[in-house]
């Protein structure tokens, strides 16, 4: 899929990623896991990667497979590092408004890399799987 | 749907009551502009009651750290009543349940305040 930068893709691509993972059998608390783990990622891309830029794209890929649901949402933007990140749960960040996106991410898929985009951008990918899902 | 706020008094607690999601856009702004009102008024002993949230996203729990901060900024306090087990889980992944005092029971929250 190649969405816009707008927050009315992060909808299109939580929808699709949902209807995919549904169709192999994720639960109802896995599917709200992946859903806000797409949201998160779209939503990065969107706003931090492409800057709402009309003219860049966001690229979304879902690939099913019986055991697993592997999901890489890649942006236009300028990259970043994610040493340049600061930490969420350091007791010095706690009550920064922001930056808790990847983290949640982390969080609710089995599988995450974040990597450099070619020949920019950002690409994150995010495997879930179905035996290993509470 | 996003996020519809509505506020009742319980003696001199004012009980922020949630509905819907708050997730950035619409939902996260209009929660931040209803904690910033509710603060600059002198409203000190907010309690805002999630029970019916059906989704909040990294943009909806940054404003509710903003409103935290806000609120204690303004010589006041907010608290949270009535999370769904996924907005618990979000509090435990993201360390805020260090942050925010977080009740079951919107008695004992008022009585909290005292």
């Amino acid at each position: 899929m190649l969405l816009d930068s707008t927050l009315d893709s992060v909808e299109v691509a939580e929808k699709a990623v949902l209807q995919a993972a549904e169709d192999i059998g994720f639960g109802e608390d896995e599917l709200h896991q992946l859903g806000m783990a797409v949201r998160e990622s779209m939503v990065n891309a969107v706003v931090h990667g492409n800057r709402y830029n009309a003219r860049k794209k966001v690229h979304v890929s879902i690939a099913q497979a019986p055991d697993r649901l592997t999901i890489i949402i890649a942006d236009e933007g300028d990259g970043f590092e994610l040493t340049d990140i600061p930490d969420p749960l350091a007791d010095e960040n706690l009550l920064r408004q922001s930056g808790r996106g990847l983290l949640l991410m982390r969080a609710f898929v089995d599988e995450f890399q974040v990597r450099r985009g070619e020949p920019t951008g950002t690409e994150v990918r995010m495997v879930k799987y179905l035996a290993k899902a509470s | 749907m996003s996020v519809k706020l509505t506020t009742r008094q319980v003696g001199d607690v004012t009980v922020i009551d949630a509905t819907g999601r708050i997730t950035l856009g619409e939902g996260a702004s209009t929660f931040r502009d209803m904690i910033r009102d509710l603060a600059t008024k002198g409203n000190k002993k907010l309690l805002v009651n999630l029970g019916d949230v059906s989704y909040i996203d990294s943009s909806g729990i940054g404003e509710m750290v903003s409103g935290f901060t806000t609120v204690t900024n303004h010589g006041g306090q907010l608290k949270l009543l009535s999370l769904s087990k996924r907005v618990k889980d979000l509090l435990q992944i993201t360390k805020l349940y260090t942050v925010f005092e977080v009740f079951d029971d919107e008695a004992s929250a008022v009585r909290s305040f005292a």
